[in-house]
C-alpha cells in the first residue's frame, strides 16, 4: 500500500512546481506586452495634455520636452476668452441632457414593449429599430436636414436633440434587459390589479436602473461628442456646441495651437469626470442585473 | 390538448360547483381587459420610439428618395430629372475615389482595431498580466475622446514640421516625413488614430465575451495538455464568434461613415485626396446646395451599407448551420 501510494504523491507538488516555473516567463510576458500597449495607448493623451500647459513659445520651439519647463495655464484661458467656450459648454450640456433623459424615457418603454409583447406589430418594429442602424443620420444627411427644416427646428437646439432620440442600441439594451426578468413578474402584477403601464413604470422601470445609468453615460458621451449632424443643422454660432467649437479652430488657416490644445483639453473634462462617478456601469458591460429565475 | 379539456371541463361544473366559478369569470373577464390592454399598453410604450421613427427615418428616406430624381437645391421647385443624379454620379472621378478611399480605410481600420481590442481584451482577463486595474482605465480612455479630439492629438503628434514623430524621426538620423502631404501616409494616421479611439468600446464588448466562456472548458484542455495559444484558438475564439461578429459588422458600418475625424486630422486632405463618402455628400449636398445629387450619392452610400450587413448577415448563418 506504502509502496503503491507513495510515487503519485511526489510528482504533484513536481507537476505544480513545473508549473509555477513555467508561468513565471508568461507572466512576465503577459504583464510586459500590456504596459507596453498601455504606453502606446496612453502616451498620445499625455503628450497632449503636458503640451496644453506649455506656453505658445514653448510648444515649437526645438528641442522639444516632455515637460513644460514653464508651465501655465494661459492657453486654457485664452481659448476661454477668445471663443464664447462658456456658451459652447451650456448648449452641448443643454443638447446632452436632455437628449440623455428623453432617450432613457424612450428606450426604456420601447425596449419593455419589444420584450414583453408579442403583437405582429411589435415584432415588425423590433425589425424596424435595427433597421435604424443601417440608416444613421450620416446617411440620410440631406433629406434628413429638409425634413427638420420643414418642422422649424432649423438652427435650435431641438434640432439636434429630437432626431437623436430614438436609438437602436439604447432600445436593444432594454430589451435585451427585459428579456431577463422573468414572466412571472409581470403577471403576478396582473394578477394584483395593476395596469399595464403602471406595472411598466413602478415595477420594471426601477429594475432596470444599471441598465439606465450604463445608456445614460452612453448617451452623453454620443451627444457631447456629436459633430456633423449638430455642424448641419446649428447656423448661428451662439448656438455652437463645443465639438464644432473646436472644429472652427481646427478649420481655421493658421491654426492657433496654443488656444486649440487649450480649448480641445476643457471640452474633454465632463465626460472625464463623469467616466470617474460612474465608472462601474460603464466597465461591467456584463450587464446580469435581471432577477433570476 | 389544451382546447380539448376546456369544452368538457365547464359541463359538469355549472351547477354543482360553485367553488372554481368565481374564479373563472373572474379569468375571462382578466383576459378580455388583458387584450384590451395588450394593444394600448405596447402601443403607448412605443410611441415616442414610432413617431420619431417615422418623422425621422421613413420622411427623411421617403423624400430623399423622391428628391434624389429631382435637381432639387433647398429652394423653389424641385424639377424630376430621372435618373440623371445617379448617371453623374456614376460618372464623377470624385464620388469614385471618395469610395475607393473610404474602402481603404475600412479596410485598414477594421481588422487593426478588431486585433487590437481583442488582444487588449485577452491580457485584461488574462491572469498572467499585472496591473490590470490602471490598464483597463488607460485602455478605455479613448472612447471619452470626441472624433475631433482625437484627430487634433493625432494631429499634434504627427504635425509635419512641429509634430513629436517627426522630431523624433529626425533626431534619429532620419528626413521628416510627409504625413500631411502625401495622401496616403496621412490616411495611415487617420487610420491609426481611429483604431486608437475605437479599441476601447469594442474592448468592452470582448471582455465581456471571453468572461462568459465556461472556465470548465478551459481546465479540461489543460489537463489534455494544451498551450496558451491552443486555448485561444480552439475555445476562446469559437466561444466569442457572436460577439465578434456584433464587433465587424458594427465597426465596418461605423467606418464607412466617418466624417469627424477627416476633418480634424487634415480636413479630409491634402487636398480633397481623402474625402470619404460622407464628406463627399456634405460637400455636395451643404455647401454646393444639390440637395437632389446628395441625395442619389445619400441612397448609393445606404445600398452598399445595406450590401455589407446582408452579406454577413448570411455568411454568419451558413457558419451556424
Amino acid at each position: 500500500m506504502a509502496v503503491t501510494t507513495a510515487p503519485p504523491r511526489p510528482p504533484a507538488p513536481r507537476r505544480r512546481k513545473k508549473g509555477t516555473t513555467g508561468e513565471l516567463p508568461k507572466k512576465v510576458g503577459a504583464t510586459a506586452i500590456m504596459w507596453l500597449i498601455v504606453v502606446v495607448y496612453g502616451f498620445p493623451v499625455l503628450w497632449f495634455l503636458l503640451s496644453s500647459i506649455k506656453p505658445a513659445g514653448e510648444l515649437f520651439s526645438y528641442p522639444l520636452t516632455l515637460f513644460p519647463k514653464n508651465p501655465t495655464f494661459k492657453g486654457f484661458t485664452q481659448a476661454w476668452t477668445s471663443f464664447d467656450v462658456a456658451q459652447y459648454f451650456i448648449n452641448t450640456l443643454i443638447v446632452a441632457v436632455s437628449a440623455t433623459l428623453l432617450t432613457i424615457i424612450a428606450s426604456a418603454a420601447c425596449g419593455y414593449a419589444l420584450a414583453k409583447y408579442n403583437n405582429w406589430w411589435i415584432k415588425a418594429f423590433t425589425v424596424c429599430i435595427l433597421a435604424t442602424t443601417m440608416l444613421p443620420g450620416e446617411v440620410l444627411l440631406a433629406p434628413l436636414f429638409l425634413v427638420v427644416r420643414d418642422l422649424n427646428m432649423y438652427n435650435s437646439l431641438s434640432a439636434v436633440v429630437v432626431p437623436a432620440v430614438i436609438t437602436a442600441t439604447g432600445t436593444f439594451m432594454f430589451r435585451q434587459f427585459f428579456l431577463t426578468v422573468p414572466d412571472d413578474l409581470l403577471e403576478a402584477a396582473r394578477i394584483d390589479g395593476s395596469s399595464e403601464l403602471s406595472t411598466f413604470v413602478r415595477i420594471m422601470l426601477p429594475l432596470s436602473r444599471p441598465i439606465m445609468l450604463t445608456l445614460a453615460i452612453f448617451s452623453f458621451q454620443w451627444r457631447w461628442n456629436d459633430y456633423i449632424w449638430p455642424l448641419v443643422v446649428l447656423n448661428d454660432p451662439s448656438k455652437y456646441t463645443i465639438q464644432i467649437g473646436v472644429a472652427t479652430i481646427v478649420g481655421a488657416e493658421n491654426v492657433n495651437w496654443s488656444v486649440l490644445l487649450g480649448a480641445s483639453v476643457l471640452s474633454m473634462i465632463p465626460l472625464v469626470l463623469i467616466y470617474l462617478v460612474f465608472q462601474k456601469y460603464v466597465m461591467n458591460a456584463d450587464i446580469n442585473a435581471g432577477l433570476k429565475d | 390538448m389544451v382546447d380539448s379539456i376546456h369544452p368538457t371541463a365547464p359541463a359538469p361544473s355549472t351547477e354543482v360547483r360553485r367553488g372554481p366559478e368565481p374564479v373563472r369569470r373572474r379569468q375571462q373577464g382578466w383576459r378580455r381587459r388583458r387584450l384590451n390592454r395588450y394593444t394600448g399598453a405596447p402601443l403607448a410604450l412605443i410611441s415616442i420610439n414610432l413617431l420619431l421613427f417615422i418623422t425621422f427615418f421613413v420622411w427623411p428616406a421617403a423624400t430623399g428618395l423622391l428628391y434624389s430624381f429631382t435637381s432639387y437645391t433647398g429652394v423653389g421647385d424641385a424639377p424630376y430629372v430621372g435618373w440623371d443624379n445617379y448617371q453623374k454620379l456614376l460618372q464623377d472621378d470624385a464620388f469614385y475615389s471618395a469610395l475607393i478611399r473610404t474602402l481603404i480605410y475600412t479596410a485598414g481600420v477594421v481588422p487593426l482595431t478588431i486585433v487590437l481590442s481583442l488582444g487588449t481584451a485577452v491580457l485584461l482577463v488574462t491572469d498572467y498580466a499585472k496591473g490590470k486595474v490602471v490598464a483597463r482605465i488607460i485602455f478605455f480612455l479613448p472612447w471619452l475622446i470626441s472624433p475631433i479630439i482625437v484627430g487634433v492629438i493625432w494631429r499634434w503628434m504627427f504635425g509635419e514640421n512641429f509634430g513629436l514623430i517627426n522630431y523624433v524621426i529626425t533626431k534619429l538620423g532620419g528626413s521628416e516625413v510627409p504625413w500631411q502631404s502625401n495622401a496616403n501616409l496621412s490616411l495611415m494616421v487617420v487610420i491609426f488614430a481611429a483604431a486608437w479611439a475605437g479599441t476601447a468600446f469594442n474592448m468592452l464588448l470582448f471582455v465581456a465575451a471571453i468572461k462568459n466562456v465556461p472556465t470548465s472548458y478551459y481546465e479540461a484542455a489543460s489537463l489534455d495538455g494544451a498551450g496558451s495559444w491552443a486555448k485561444f484558438r480552439n475555445i476562446t475564439l469559437p466561444a466569442i464568434a457572436p460577439t465578434t461578429f456584433i464587433v465587424v459588422l458594427l465597426s465596418i458600418l461605423h467606418s464607412m461613415k466617418e466624417y469627424a475625424l477627416f476633418a480634424a486630422v487634415n480636413d479630409g486632405g491634402p487636398g480633397t485626396e481623402n474625402n470619404l463618402l460622407v464628406q463627399y455628400i456634405y460637400t455636395k449636398g451643404f455647401e454646393r446646395a444639390q440637395i437632389g445629387y446628395a441625395s442619389a450619392a445619400s441612397f448609393v452610400l445606404m445600398l452598399i451599407l445595406m450590401i455589407v450587413a446582408i452579406v454577413q448577415l448570411s455568411m454568419n448563418r451558413r457558419k451556424d448551420s
